[in-house]
């Protein structure tokens, strides 16, 4: 019979183990993307995937999002008779904060859980085991074409969401609150030169919007290849895997948008 | 124990026999050319030394195994007695707490992961599941060593597959694009063993290669082992509980109980011992 203590202390070990275990795992993949063989017809097939077969759930929620943006920010400036700034703030919440957070959210449910599934019903029908025997490191086949993937997808995808959302917020805008469509336009222009330019060109906002997905997507793929990786007990294990990975990645996208969000608006204001 | 005892003994296991087991007589094993526990050329190819191994609690009790070239050696035992840790063993999927394990030779506890990828190439693996990888067809599964490991080009990669297909009595037209899934389970262990032997492996592992199938099937399975070993000279180590199998395709047969050795010999020493263990393991046979 254990000590509680002694509970506590095999716990907290197993905890310091899986911290390791997930960092060894994605400093392993970040190795091989460097190194031979390179799978470039997986990663091609996983950018299919977690991008294209994503676009469908991303473009939706983003689209319904910079909607209901529009929506509450018209009531409430309304109050101040501020309404015709509607593009800028749609387009700053969308470009800076929710474009990138919920594509990561929405892949982190549709593609964590299917990467996690997919390795883990691997794992516990030997499959792992069976390219291990085979010469082949499953890091290299299986972890690094996914993250490489989702590293180019999640920002294509965060685009294509912060446009739908500005888009959105314009239907709301003409439609419901009556601001005109050049108007508007002109707002989301003014919003997205107010922060000013990197290299001349680039904005502000870019920089931030499409720097956090680009961790979002190491985050998601490492999170669902470890889960999947690590699992054991059969379908059930299977299950449990999904279920991890994809509160795991959730939580992880959500804290580190906090901390990466300090440390862009330090760097750059 | 004499040739007279043995024969004795034997006869004793008829009902073994009279049900068309192909069971080999130490006869046999001694014909010249085979490379049998006793034959002179008896070179190891797969050593294990006074091998121990932990997990939760102790699994592997000073194991010492040595599997000559072209035998075919059968690991036997009750369910959870380590028996495809063994295999692992082997493979370098796990390294063990004590004593050594020799690859033609070659030391390979202290490994790297790429070194024992390397090691491993040597060795071919069937599965119990067959392990094919879902989402290839059946071509694909078994070109995959050759995509990986060799330089061959599209053709000859075709080719060397409908070779290793047609030898484990598959149709390659009907079967080459087809996906695990639309197999049935005695087609996708031929098609693990068709993959296992792609690249021409010395060695070749089988972890319960008839479990879950019907006699029928076991019967071809257990004649494709036996083919392998006859016609490609592959040592081969099987991880099996079905004791008919076992007699019919071993040259030797270890028997594994309370994380030891309980019996290491050839299938008629095993059909004639009398300890009472063994003959309860063994029940009708």
């Amino acid at each position: 019979m254990f000590h509680p203590f002694q509970r506590l202390n095999e716990a907290a070990k197993r905890a310091v183990q899986g911290v390791q275990s997930y960092f060894v795992l994605a400093w392993n993949a970040i190795r091989f993307t460097v190194a031979r063989p390179f799978y470039g017809g997986d990663v091609i097939q996983q950018m299919d995937a977690i991008g294209v077969q994503s676009l469908g759930i991303v473009l939706l929620t983003g689209f319904f999002t910079g909607m209901v943006l529009a929506l509450q920010f018209s009531v409430q400036m309304a109050q101040f008779g501020a309404t015709m700034y509607l593009g800028r703030l749609v387009t700053a919440s969308m470009i800076r904060e929710l474009g990138p957070v919920l594509a990561g959210l929405m892949v982190a449910g549709r593609v964590g859980s299917g990467i996690a599934a997919e390795i883990g019903s691997m794992r516990v029908t030997e499959q792992i085991d069976a390219l291990n025997t085979l010469g082949t490191d499953p890091i290299k086949k299986l972890v690094t074409p996914r993250l490489l993937a989702a590293l180019v997808m999640l920002p294509v995808l965060t685009i294509l969401a912060d446009l739908v959302g500005i888009f959105g917020g314009n239907v709301i805008a003409s439609l419901y609150v009556g601001i005109p469509a050049s108007l508007y336009w002109r707002t989301v222009w003014e919003q997205i030169a107010a922060g000013g330019f990197v290299l001349h060109y680039i904005p502000t906002d870019f920089i931030q919007g499409l720097f956090k997905p680009f961790v979002f997507g190491a985050l998601i793929a490492i999170t669902g290849c470890y889960f999947g990786l690590e699992t054991s007990g059969g379908t059930e294990g299977v299950g449990r895997s999904t279920t991890r990975t994809v509160v795991t990645a959730s939580v992880l996208i959500l804290t580190t948008d906090y901390f990466m969000t300090q440390i862009l608006l330090y760097i750059l204001p | 124990m004499t040739d007279d005892r043995v024969r004795e003994e034997a006869a004793d296991d008829e009902p073994l026999l009279a049900r068309g087991i192909e069971h080999r007589s130490a006869r046999e094993e001694a014909r010249p050319g085979r490379a049998g526990a006793g034959s002179p050329d008896a070179t190891p190819v797969i050593e294990l030394s006074h091998v121990y191994l932990s997990f939760a609690a102790p699994l592997l009790d000073d194991i010492s195994l040595a599997v000559a070239r072209g035998e075919t050696l059968v690991i036997a035992g009750e369910s959870g007695t380590g028996k495809s840790t063994i295999l692992k063993l082997i493979l370098r999927l796990l390294v063990p707490d004590r004593g050594e394990i020799r690859i033609d030779g070659e030391r390979i506890n202290d490994l790297s992961f790429e070194e024992a990828l390397e090691v491993r190439q040597k060795m071919g693996m069937v599965f119990q599941g067959a392990a094919l990888f879902d989402s290839m067809t059946v071509f694909e599964n078994v070109a995959y060593p050759l995509r990986e490991h060799t330089d061959l080009d599209d053709d000859a990669i075709e080719e060397r597959v409908r070779q290793k297909l047609e030898y484990v009595d598959l149709d390659p037209d009907k079967v080459m694009q087809q996906l695990p899934a639309e197999l049935s389970g005695g087609m996708r262990k031929r098609v693990g063993i068709a993959r296992g032997i792609a690249n021409d492996p010395a060695i070749l592992l089988y972890d319960e290669p008839t479990s879950g199938l019907d006699p029928l099937t076991t019967g071809t399975i257990s004649r494709l082992i036996r083919k392998l070993q006859r016609e490609k000279g592959v040592s081969s180590v099987v991880v099996s509980h079905d004791m008919r199998s076992a007699f019919s395709i071993a040259t030797r047969i270890a028997l594994l109980a309370k994380r030891r050795i309980a019996f290491l010999g050839t299938p008629d020493e095993m059909a004639a011992t009398q300890d009472y263990y063994i003959r309860d393991f063994l029940g009708d046979l």
